[in-house]
């Protein structure tokens, strides 16, 4: 690791502050990606603002049809926490399946959101429920948020404080883990809210993506059999040492069936 | 960037002079010699660097020293309440056979208290090997470290720890 520049705001203006005017300086929040890249010397940062010092920024409430999640907040704490799992609980459920217990202590919502690792779980859940983005420069709709490979619309030094989630009528994910990394190979949300029915996939493209086909059918029947024949075109998809594009396509289609099913339980 | 670093670690108050990017288990094993804490793999994904941090296990091989800047850490030295009396996950890691080569055994044992802690001291083998997700041995096959985590749970409970 190349040594850099520490701060530890208290405030998220202290937080802006920091990173204003300094190209080469990076916000941190769980470190799970972070550390792990500059371990392996793959970025130089001139400064590491760590958000872990900032209270404001972590947290989970119930505001009226939304839970409205800290940027800081842990995946431990979205996993366990009741009103989660009272209002979303396929939201508590992918929580608790990112990663490793003690990865889970660490990493935070906002820090894989902002990330966008095409193989991240969180995206999924932010784009099938309909989720809104707020930083602390504005709003995005989760449409407009994810741009592509780990591009996000946030712009520099702009850092996500919260993400507010519309409760689900019916709501579930379900992923297929690479057996040694456990990143999703494929990972489908599928959710029923008062906006309509979405289907987002991570893991299998650049970016997580949604399957308009598949979201028609179950806007009609929301029942795995609607979804049973249609398949999703491989020609964009991921194509790697652990599964080629093809392989990655039929995934989408079997995950998709399974979260439906399990979302109707 | 040099920053002085305090924290307690197993109950004793430390400090130390660190560069921005020392690690937790370089201060923990480098600066204080406490070489418990085990570095297996380096890419967060062995576990045997565990430790306790303010009561949460983390990786400490990805966590800065300075993040951890006035917490409470606890190591695998601070378990056993001296050298003839165990913890009861350490005796119970004893009892079962449950290392060999024992490289991975102190991240074990710290995400193991962490798991019984977390389930309330009620565990299942299905949970336990699920909540193991994070701690690869490459001896045992885990049959005698699940053996080990369900012993101990009401050894815990009993002896209030």
């Amino acid at each position: 690791m190349y040594d850099f520049a520490y701060h530890r705001p208290k405030s998220v203006a202290d937080a802006v502050a920091l990173l204003k005017g300094k190209e080469e300086a990076r916000p941190m929040s769980g470190g799970m990606t972070l550390i792990p890249t500059l371990k392996q010397r793959l970025a130089r940062p001139s400064d590491v603002v760590d958000l872990g010092g900032i209270k404001e920024l972590a947290g989970i409430k119930v505001e009226g049809n939304n839970v409205v999640i800290g940027g800081m907040t842990r995946h431990y704490d979205v996993a366990s926490s009741a009103d989660v799992k009272a209002q979303i609980p396929a939201l508590a459920s992918l929580a608790g399946h990112i990663g490793d217990p003690a990865v889970r202590n660490r990493g935070t919502m906002g820090g894989s959101v902002a990330n966008n690792d095409p193989a991240a779980d969180y995206p999924a859940a932010v784009v099938a429920l309909n989720a809104t983005v707020t930083t602390t420069t504005g709003k995005h709709t989760a449409d407009d948020f994810f741009k592509g490979l780990f591009e996000t619309a946030l712009g520099e030094g702009e850092l996500i404080t919260s993400i507010s989630f519309p409760k689900a009528e019916k709501a579930a994910y379900v992923k297929f883990p690479n057996p040694a990394s456990r990143y999703a190979m494929v990972g489908v949300f599928v959710a029923k809210t008062a906006s309509g029915v979405r289907v987002a996939v991570t893991g299998a493209g650049p970016c997580v993506f949604r399957v308009k086909a598949m979201e028609d059918a179950l806007a009609k029947n929301f029942s795995s059999a609607a979804i049973k024949d249609i398949k999703v075109p491989a020609d964009d998809l991921n194509n790697d040492i652990h599964g080629s594009a093809e392989y990655r396509a039929h995934l989408v289609g079997v995950m998709a069936r399974r979260a439906v099913d399990a979302a109707n339980k | 960037m040099t920053i002085s670093v305090a924290m307690t670690v197993n109950g004793k108050a430390v400090s130390g002079k660190v560069e921005a990017r020392t690690l937790l288990v370089q201060f923990l094993r480098e600066h204080l010699g406490m070489t418990g804490t085990h570095v297996g793999c380096d890419t967060s994904q062995c576990g045997a660097c565990v430790v306790d941090v303010d009561g949460k296990s983390v990786k400490s091989c990805t966590m800065l020293a300075v993040q951890a800047e006035g917490a409470k850490v606890i190591t695998i030295e601070g378990l056993a309440e001296s050298a003839d009396k165990l913890h009861p996950m350490q005796e119970a890691f004893r009892e079962n056979h449950a290392l060999q080569c024992g490289f991975c055994t102190p991240g074990m044992v710290m995400s193991a208290i962490d798991m019984v802690k977390r389930h309330n001291y009620q565990l299942d083998e299905a949970t336990v090997r699920r909540e193991l997700e994070g701690n690869l041995c490459r001896c045992t096959g885990y049959h005698n470290i699940v053996k080990a985590i369900l012993a101990a749970a009401p050894a815990m409970k009993s002896a209030g720890v």
